[in-house]
């Protein structure tokens, strides 16, 4: 499928009837849906309801085995060139953050755009330098991912993935892994994103982030998406049983 | 994960003992480690003692230097030494400039060596040989003056060893019947070569075997583990004598000979083991760090060699420098098939009539040369671990 520049209300991501299977476990089942350029969606369920996988899908760590994704213009399918196409538009961000632990801070986010990109390496620097500046660590630029905190290893890696100048970022449950003192400093830095216009699908259970940033919230719920809505209509007026039961017990603690 | 911040000052208790009191601590703390203490130190006497007795009193070490020249090359033509010299010269240039450029531990080599060769140019040697030694040392020194700080040279330093390799070989044998046979070459210089054949190429061989290993195209797979289960359930000295044996009945046409047929079996044999070795490291790979790696855009084969393998290859090091003193010492075994490495030169001085009965001076002698190459290695292979920081920079 050709590539084409988007028009202002074409989706950058479209989603016909997408399932997935481990094994027998059917973890998707049927998701239909599309986000268009610029959108904010977080999507929320309770564990093993496929969000996770479904975000996944998206750039091809996990495989679909019936349906249709297309990422900005281009179907994801067994052709490898494709997926390294739609990889390097697509930025993914890790509950546990995934750093190289044999690099430092800067040649984690240096590695793509120079392997990549095939920047040159002081071209890669500059960039990886302001990214570092942009989420507020650039003094860790030269130290090892062990050797700082998690939410700067989580800042580093928001910026390792940034460095690829991707055109939509997934956010894999992004604060799970965190101490809880740790956990603002990675929101601010993915709502100073939200605000640059970036495309942004998150999964997460920080419902405050949810409200504040998102255009859409999507609930997922044994592989289909239950309800979605705008962050008021959801948590505000739920529609669907189940979902009125998660926000319940989600916003109890 | 967080330490708490120090509310006061609290000293840090005081570790240090005199030494009264660490024996007192450690080898006397109870009666029945005092009884042990008691026994190891009369044993300890009594064997040190003997010991000491024979190697500077009994022992008749003018086998050594008499044969000298025998355990460094075996029977390789005297008036074609000129060959080896050059070897050492070439490489003598390439360990100078490396000195050079990397500094460190390839700093700390070339000292040591050129050390090794003025020790041997003070000896009482002829004189010729005395000045080849010196020269030696020039060969060091001056690379090591040119390369220093050009880190630009880097990598042509490297495609020079690579280069080195094939050039060396040829240096040895030389062509036809005005080389050296590669029959008649034997000692120390042998073991060094099947040795370092057998590592260098069992090395890149085990690499690939255990990538091969961990594929997800079944055929790959399954050839790789048929290969390494099949090597690993053969004794060595089986695999020695079937390359001495098969390899020209395989093919018939080619005149292939001995040396190059043992390096091939000992290169097939280490091969398997490394595959497992590396193997090892590669299962501690946590599955994120590929799909890091994979998310930011890296093929397969970029995964493998910026993520994959310099995570798996540093856990590793220790097994496999192991492996690489265990091949050492394993090229002993080509001296079943009639080659005469430095064991086989042993044998052959211990057999000599002029020498019966210095069996003991002889093997021991063996024994502190292959032990000082091989704690080399090990010594080697612990800077490096330190160098890198295995154990630091780890995750999780």
């Amino acid at each position: 499928m050709a590539e084409h520049e988007n028009a202002p209300n074409d989706p950058i991501i479209m989603c016909e009837d997408v399932h997935k299977w481990f094994d027998d476990f059917h973890v998707l089942k049927g998701i239909t849906t599309s986000f268009q350029k610029g959108e904010r969606a977080v999507i929320c369920g309770p564990s093993g309801s496929g969000k996770s996988t479904f975000i996944r899908t998206l750039n091809r760590l996990e495989e679909h085995q019936r349906g249709t994704i297309i990422i900005d213009g281009i179907e994801l399918s067994d052709d490898l060139h494709n997926i390294n196409l739609i990889r390097q538009e697509v930025g993914m961000v890790f509950q546990q953050f995934n750093l190289f632990p044999h690099l430092t801070n800067l040649e984690n986010i240096t590695l793509g755009p120079i392997r990549v990109r095939k920047l040159t390496k002081s071209e890669a620097e500059e960039i990886a330098l302001s990214l570092l500046e942009r989420v507020d660590i650039a003094d860790q630029a030269y130290k090892y991912p062990a050797e700082i905190s998690g939410g700067q290893q989580q800042r580093v890696a928001i910026a390792r993935a940034l460095a690829m100048e991707p055109k939509i970022m997934l956010f894999d449950e992004p604060t799970s892994a965190l101490d809880p003192e740790m956990i603002s400093e990675v929101l601010d830095v993915m709502r100073e994103l939200a605000h640059s216009g970036m495309t942004m699908l998150v999964v997460t259970h920080e419902m405050g982030f949810a409200r504040e940033v998102a255009d859409r919230v999507m609930f997922f719920d044994e592989g289909v998406v239950v309800e979605e809505a705008t962050p008021a209509d959801f948590f505000d007026n739920p529609q669907h049983e189940r979902t009125k039961l998660f926000i319940s017990q989600t916003l109890q603690h | 994960m967080k330490a708490p911040e120090a509310i006061q000052e609290i000293q840090p208790p005081d570790n240090t003992k005199g030494p009264r009191a660490w024996v007192k601590d450690n080898l006397f703390n109870t009666w029945y480690n005092a009884l042990l203490t008691c026994v190891a130190f009369v044993f300890l006497f009594f064997v040190l003692k003997g010991f000491l007795t024979w190697t500077f009193t009994e022992a008749e070490w003018k086998v050594i230097p008499a044969n000298l020249q025998l355990f460094a090359i075996g029977s390789y033509t005297r008036d074609q030494v000129w060959r080896i010299w050059t070897v050492l010269y070439i490489l003598g240039v390439l360990i100078g400039l490396s000195a050079g450029l990397w500094g460190g531990l390839v700093y700390r080599f070339a000292l040591a060596l050129s050390g090794i060769w003025l020790i041997f140019a003070l000896l009482p040697f002829e004189l010729a040989t005395r000045g080849w030694f010196l020269g030696a040392i020039a060969t060091i020194a001056l690379p090591f003056f040119i390369g220093r700080g050009r880190t630009g040279l880097r990598r042509w330093i490297l495609a020079g060893w690579l280069l080195s390799f094939p050039v060396i070989m040829v240096v040895l044998r030389g062509f036809g019947e005005n080389g050296v046979l590669t029959s008649n070459w034997g000692g120390l210089l042998l073991t060094l070569i099947l040795a370092v054949v057998g590592i260098v190429v069992s090395f890149p061989l085990g690499v690939f075997l255990a990538l091969c290993r961990q594929s997800d195209l079944p055929a790959i797979r399954w050839v790789s583990t048929t290969y390494i289960e099949t090597v690993r359930g053969v004794p060595l000295i089986t695999i020695l004598f079937m390359g001495n044996v098969l390899i020209p009945i395989f093919m018939p046409g080619l005149d292939i000979n001995q040396v190059l047929r043992m390096m091939f079996a000992i290169t097939f044999f280490s091969g398997a083991y490394m595959a497992e070795n590396v193997r090892g490291g590669l299962q501690a790979i946590p599955r994120g760090q590929i799909e890091a790696a994979q998310a930011v855009g890296l093929n397969y084969v970029k995964t493998t060699r910026f993520i994959v393998l310099p995570q798996a290859l540093r856990s590793v090091i220790p097994t496999i420098v192991g492996q690489f003193i265990a091949l050492f010492k394993d090229t002993s075994l080509v001296s079943i098939i009639g080659l005469i490495d430095l064991l086989g030169v042993a044998k052959s001085v211990i057999a000599n009539p002029d020498w019966l009965g210095l069996q003991a001076e002889v093997y021991l002698f063996a024994a502190v040369i292959y032990f000082v190459f091989c704690y080399s290695m090990s010594y080697g292979s612990q800077e490096i671990e330190a160098n890198l920081g295995v154990g630091l920079h780890q995750n999780l």
